[in-house]
């Protein structure tokens, strides 16, 4: 039994190899590009639209109403990178349904670029929306004590991130996998919906606390404003 | 004892007790957590859905540290690096 997806090579060449994990992780963009873009190629902007545009613009308008709730003024800017985060995670979680399927977010690799990518991205909209010399007094509030633990924060916020995901994904995958040799008759489907339930919360969780950070980023320090 | 028997012993003893102690704070933290969120939903129906979804970021901070005492014992257990050094 492995522990990730990491482990089962399908081509090696030297250095570079091709395990389950990055196939699976083609196999997921392909499905989801291609059947968004042969979805929008007709799109209707009257009130008549095929059903499966109304399924994107359910998803579409629903995940900028919650970016909404989180603390972004303005969820237009966020939308394409949280949104892209969420159904990458979410669709790679629930194809576990599928036999034979392993989610290549049980892997740390997938789970600490993800990770990376917020991590790099919260400066970057930080920087966007309050100016790099704004952006960077933030780090030394309230005092400038704090630099060094504000820092600290900021990394390991990134590495709960990933280690959160991962931790639900692998422990979901092992659960079953050794369920199957003691009990292999009822219980292992009873363990494979409570992983389909905590994978669509964990998407959600990581989304939002993305979003979060963003927020907590971009959110303007005026001299003023009411306490929140 | 050798050493292979020392690591064997230590690496399986740790798992346990890593998960045995791991997941005490965390329930006791979650069963507090849900315990006033469903007190304070009695109290304000209508703030339903930001109480919702403020419990369940709530409780996946609290469950990541459950998650990380998951993760060192199945590292114990499955990809120990001290087992592959001793045994090979």
């Amino acid at each position: 039994m492995h522990i990730s997806p990491d482990q089962v090579i399908y081509w090696q060449h030297g250095f570079f190899k091709l395990n389950a994990t990055i196939v699976l992780t083609w196999g997921l963009i392909l499905v989801m590009a291609v059947g968004s873009i042969l979805i929008s190629r007709k799109i209707s902007k009257g009130n008549k639209r095929s059903r499966w545009q109304n399924l994107l613009e359910i998803v579409v308008t629903g995940i900028e109403k919650q970016i909404e709730e989180v603390g972004l003024s303005h969820p237009r800017k966020y939308l394409a990178f949280l949104g892209t985060l969420f159904l990458f995670i979410f669709v790679a979680n629930l194809c576990t349904v599928i036999p034979g399927y392993e989610p290549p977010t049980s892997s740390l690799s997938t789970t600490a670029a993800l990770a990376l990518l917020v991590f790099l991205a919260v400066p970057f909209f930080g920087i966007l929306e309050q100016g790099f010399g704004s952006y960077l007094k933030s780090y030394a509030e309230p005092t400038f004590i704090m630099l060094p633990f504000n820092i600290i924060s900021e990394l390991t916020r990134t590495l709960a991130l990933a280690v959160r995901l991962f931790g639900n994904m692998m422990s979901g995958a092992m659960i079953v996998a050794i369920l199957l040799t003691i009990t292999p008759f009822i219980f292992p489907i009873i363990m494979t919906l409570l992983g389909l339930l905590t994978g669509t919360v964990q998407s959600y969780i990581f989304s939002v606390l993305a979003a979060v950070y963003i927020a907590a980023a971009t959110r303007s320090h005026e001299p003023g404003l009411q306490p929140e | 004892m050798d050493n292979t028997t020392i690591v064997a012993v230590a690496s399986i003893v740790t798992a346990g007790v890593t998960t045995c102690f791991g997941v005490l704070g965390p329930a006791l933290g979650e069963g507090r957590a849900v315990s006033t969120s469903l007190s304070s939903l009695a109290q304000q129906p209508d703030a339903s859905s930001t109480i919702t979804r403020t419990l369940f970021v709530g409780l996946a901070m609290i469950e990541s540290c459950a998650i990380y005492a998951f993760v060192v014992s199945m590292i114990l257990i499955f990809a120990n690096p001290f087992w592959n050094h001793v045994i090979g």
